[in-house]
């Protein structure tokens, strides 16, 4: 199978990703620069953290529409799996491949820290290695983390079990405290409708080695060479 | 901007150039300068850029060593070689001034610069730190200034994708108007990668790459050289923002272009932008340059020669090819959608030629403005407030009635609580390779595709350098080096950042040469060269000079990672060890200051044979994985770095019990001298019982004396002399003093 | 007798200063096919109601707030344009 790492101008975590999959998983890897406007042979691709466009006017605002993401657009159509990590899902939002919006932490401060994220669906192809309710320690590093959708939406969402992960406490409960940016309904990633792409705020390149403090991330990148691979 | 119609002494004076330089400038050219001439040798004449009152200085610092690739001021940046055919590229820069007057964008353009200076030398930047003081946090300005400098780090720092991993923030009056913003920036490169800042071959294009020209800083350089009063406020053309994004495309933009092997010289445009960058590499590749300034990209209209020169626009570079690689070039640089224009090539008659179009707007023999620039031995006095402060004695200080409550205090100062709030705000993990995250000693880098790891920290402490600044500058590059080694690291090398008020004041430049002397003295027994470094001068407010201050930033590496070590206790039963000894030298001391309001006394003698053995015990035992634990005792004397050691890792913490007795120095040194005096060359290390007889053999062959204190128990933390508690303090309590420090009250 | 004012402020970096949104903005504009454009600035927009007895007097303690909080007078300027609210 084979891994495709998106680089906008600005996208900084596409090492970190490019060295989980290759180098910790031992699976195909290839850059896609934005301006490539096909995606042929991949099975997953990955839109990685960062400040594309410097996060100027608003964050994913320009990065959007990046020759690259018509091409995305149509893989996710066709099932292609997608994870969109911190900025990357910034931009999905942006692009309306995940519905809602990121809005300033509520300390309108930039956040770098471990938390605890609980799995809410484990039936899909980035958390089929994980239990329902297990407890992930992933970092994350962000000022727009502030995850907004109107009540409809949200609704929506919860429906059809689109809401993969929450920020929770160590032993998984639901409490402000846990909830570090201030995130509606704790939450911390989603996926479409079709259950093919994932937006998370955390990173869970960085937690996907011990020395680095947490194995835990790595969990979704070896679910997702599960789905593939069988 | 017009020109004027002739230049008078005013102007001259104007641009801080004195009468006899302006006489100098003639004699060379043997005619009179125009005025964009004159504005040119201002910008690289000016203290900022020609170190006129700091050269022959620092050419005391030892600058060689087995370990140095590329000395200090060959380039823009030292190299040290750390094996396998990889060298780090480091430096540390001040942006004192301009933080003053907008602390967010002077603070960002400081990180923009210094990561500029790193990847100028082909190596792509892996971390910073910042080393900041401010005055006083109860005052709100200082408090604007603090939250601005740290916001302006981040945001630069964060957006172009490099971990922000450690540093140190003080507060203290000195540095009231005239806050501190030091950063640090290291990288890391091939050795056969490496660039050269110089311009060789004729002929070869000059590209002149990256944002518009504005009229941004213009007499920025000058800026930094003169102090700052209250009409600094209207200094608004020397207040640049910072564009981290356009950053972070010409970082990868250069990298990549320095892997097609087309490149052969670069340098960023940083004080005095063009001016300087055409000036020094023609200088340092001993060529000449000819530049056309109408070629120049522009943001603004009706720019004259003069401002393009001296336009200290952020985020562009000068880049020289080789000839006939135009396309190549062209490519990399369309590709992340930078300009990238030939302005001029190289010559070899020695001179920077500037025209516009056809007109000739100046024309100077490049070393004229570099290797020529006048030096000055200033007037040193030793100052006259050292006779009456240097001695003090213990007796007539009061001692303390309570001792949990001056640790309770000790801890809640903001110099010394703890600095989540400042690192939280910093991308610290960003590339995955921070393995020792900010709150230990140093930080610890690993480096992908080896097993080594390169640990960094910054240290400096100017109170102790206003009472002796030669013992103080021994201090900054000893506690360094100390704490490198508390993580498991060898100090290799140095940078520095000397921050100095005024040195046309006799008592000032006397300070500068003492501290100076400190560093030399202290990098030659240490083994640890200067790689490289800044001066920064002029650090004054309307009330006087700040305290002389010297910065050091030290490199360690470490050749396997397979024990980092980290400062806080880990399980219970371990022992707790002193290495080296308490003398209760409490003259200079955050004790003495918070306490009892007095900044005097003798500050606490080094022996730099001791560190030395202190240091390679405490290395060798924590290589020899004898030791849970090692942190250096620094601010606050042994009782915080021992409630450091309990606290400082959130949800593991430890309580200890410590037993005084094992001081044989207990009967003659006062209890607040022995807890808070801040004795050099000690290391506070746990280790499990088995280990302590062979840590004992390590430190015995070493010669260096040590105590067993106590235990590693309970949730207390409880210091005892024969049986009766001198402190005892819940670990919640002394948690939630060191955690508020800093914060607004918030999270 | 207090009116209602309600006063509509723009706050931008200085003419002369880098404005890095600003060009990207541009930047991105023209690659999505807006060739005509002279120049985009990027600011902040903040609206202030407040009651006073007349519009000079509210147009006063307007200014004041954009010296002392609204506007970073070092690098930002500033319009505004106020009027009576019914």
């Amino acid at each position: 199978m084979k891994f495709g790492v998106v680089v906008f101008p600005g996208s900084n975590c596409d090492d970190d990703c490019y060295y989980v999959v290759r180098d910790l998983l031992g699976e195909e890897v290839d850059f896609i620069w934005h301006k490539e406007t096909r995606v042929e042979g991949f099975d997953c691709l990955i839109l990685p953290g960062g400040f594309s466009y410097g996060d100027y006017l608003r964050t994913g605002a320009i990065a959007r529409f990046s020759p690259i993401m018509r091409a995305i657009s149509n893989f996710a159509g066709r099932g292609g799996l997608v994870i969109g990590i911190c900025n990357g899902f910034q931009i999905l939002l942006e692009s309306n491949l995940l519905p809602g919006a990121m809005m300033k932490n509520k300390n309108l401060r930039f956040i770098c820290r471990f938390v605890n994220i609980r799995v809410e669906n484990n039936l899909t192809p980035f958390t089929n290695l994980c239990q329902i309710g297990q407890v992930l320690k992933v970092p994350i590093a962000h000022i727009d983390g502030s995850y907004y959708a109107d009540h409809e939406t949200i609704g929506s969402l919860k429906e059809n079990n689109q809401i993969i992960f929450r920020y929770c406490s160590e032993e998984g409960g639901l409490a402000q405290e846990s909830n570090p940016n201030g995130s509606k309904d704790f939450i911390a990633g989603i996926s479409n409708r079709q259950g093919n792409v994932l937006g998370l705020m955390p990173h869970p390149e960085r937690a996907s080695e011990s020395i680095l403090g947490s194995e835990d991330g790595r969990l979704i990148f070896e679910s997702v060479v599960r789905a593939v691979k069988g | 901007m017009k020109e004027p119609e002739r230049i008078t002494l005013d102007l001259v004076r104007a641009h801080g150039l004195t009468e006899e330089e302006y006489k100098k400038i003639k004699d060379m050219l043997g005619r009179d300068p125009n005025f964009t001439e004159l504005g040119i040798f201002s910008v690289m004449w000016s203290e900022h850029c020609s170190y006129k009152s700091s050269k022959p200085l620092l050419r005391m610092f030892p600058t060689s060593g087995e370990n140095i690739l590329i000395k200090a001021g060959e380039e823009n940046a030292g190299v040290v070689d750390i094996g396998e055919g990889l060298a780090v590229v480091m430096k540390m820069e001040s942006h004192n001034h301009p933080s003053a007057v907008e602390p967010f964008q002077g603070a960002a353009t400081g990180v923009g610069g210094i990561i500029r200076d790193i990847f100028t030398m082909g190596a792509r930047p892996i971390a910073l730190l910042d080393s900041l003081r401010f005055g006083h946090l109860g005052n709100g300005r200082n408090r604007y200034l603090f939250s601005g400098v740290v916001g302006g780090i981040a945001a630069y720092g964060n957006c172009t994708g490099i971990p922000t991993v450690g540093g140190e923030v003080y507060f203290d009056e000195t540095y009231e108007g005239n806050p501190l913003v030091n950063v640090m920036c290291v990288g890391v490169a091939r050795r056969d990668n490496l660039v050269k800042a110089r311009a060789n071959g004729v002929g070869n294009p000059v590209l002149y790459v990256g944002a518009d020209t504005g009229r941004d800083g213009l007499g920025g350089a000058s800026f930094a050289s003169r102090e700052l009063t209250k009409e600094s406020d209207k200094d608004r053309p020397a207040v640049q923002i910072g564009d981290p994004f356009k950053e972070k495309l010409l970082l990868e933009a250069c990298l990549e272009l320095l892997n097609t092997g087309v490149v052969v010289g670069m340098q960023d445009m940083g004080a005095a932008g063009l001016t300087s960058s055409t000036s020094e590499t023609a200088s340092r590749g001993n060529s000449g340059m000819r530049i056309d300034l109408s070629l120049v990209p522009r943001r603004e209209e009706g720019m004259i020669p003069y401002e393009l020169m001296l336009s200290e626009s952020q985020e562009r570079m000068l880049v020289i090819i080789k000839r006939g690689k135009e396309r190549e070039t062209r490519r990399v640089f369309d590709k992340w959608d930078l300009h990238a224009v030939p302005i001029g090539e190289v010559t070899d008659d020695g001179y920077l030629t500037v025209l516009d179009k056809d007109t000739r707007v100046a024309e100077i023999p490049a070393k004229f403005l570099t290797e020529d620039a006048p030096v000055y031995m200033r007037e040193e006095r030793e100052p006259e407030y050292l006779g009456k402060i240097k001695d003090v004695s213990i007796s007539t200080i009061p001692e303390p009635q309570d001792y949990d409550d001056v640790l309770k205090i000790l801890l809640a100062s903001p110099t010394i609580s703890s600095k989540r709030w400042v690192y939280e705000q910093y991308d610290y993990m960003i590339r995955t390779d921070t393995v020792l995250r900010p709150g230990g000693d140093a930080a610890v880098i690993r480096i992908k595709g080896t097993e080594k790891a390169i640990a960094l920290t910054c240290d400096g402490n100017g109170r102790y350098c206003f009472l002796d600044p030669y013992e103080g500058g021994k201090i900054a590059v000893a506690e360094a080096a100390r704490n490198v080694v508390c993580v498991g690291a060898k100090p290799l090398a140095i940078t520095n950042c000397l921050n100095f008020g005024n040195p046309t004041k006799p008592y000032v430049f006397w300070q500068f040469r003492r501290c100076v002397e400190g560093i030399a003295d202290a990098c030659g027994i240490l083994e640890t060269p200067v790689s490289g470094g800044n001066v920064s001068f002029y650090n004054e407010n309307p009330k006087g000079a700040i305290d002389p201050t010297p910065v050091v930033g030290m490199l360690g590496l470490i050749e396997k990672m397979d024990f980092i070590c980290t400062p806080w206790f880990k399980k219970e039963g371990d022992l707790i060890i002193l290495l080296g000894e308490c003398r209760g030298e409490i003259g200079g001391s955050e004790y003495l200051q918070l306490i009892h309001g007095l900044k005097l006394g003798r500050i606490p003698r080094l022996d730099l044979e001791r560190e030395r053995a202190v240091q390679d015990t405490c290395l060798e035992v924590i290589r020899a994985h004898l030791v849970s634990s090692a942190h250096d005792c620094s601010e606050g004397g042994l009782a915080v770095t021992l409630a450091e050691c309990c606290i400082s890792n959130s949800g593991k913490e430890r309580g200890a019990i410590i037993e005084l007795e094992a001081f044989p120095e207990i009967l003659s040194i006062r209890m607040d001298a022995l807890l808070f005096g801040e004795t050099q060359s000690r290391i506070l290390i746990s280790c499990h019982p088995r280990n302590f007889p062979q840590i004992q053999r390590v430190a015995r062959r070493n010669k260096v004396p040590y105590a067993r204190l106590g235990v590693v128990t309970g949730d207390r933390l409880t210091i005892r002399k024969i049986k009766k508690r001198v402190l005892d303090l819940s670990l919640k309590e002394l948690g939630e003093k060191w955690r508020k420090g800093l914060s607004h009250g918030d999270d | 007798m207090q009116k209602l004012f309600q006063a509509k402020v723009y706050v931008s970096l200085k003419k002369g200063l880098a404005d890095p949104q600003g060009s990207t903005i541009k930047e991105a504009l023209e690659s999505l096919g807006y060739r005509n454009l002279s120049e985009v600035r990027f600011g902040k927009y903040i609206e202030v109601k407040l009651r006073a007895k007349t519009k000079k007097g509210a147009e006063q303690k307007l200014k004041e707030m954009c010296g002392k909080l609204l506007v970073n007078s070092i690098i930002e300027e500033y319009s505004y344009h106020i009027e009576e609210k019914g």
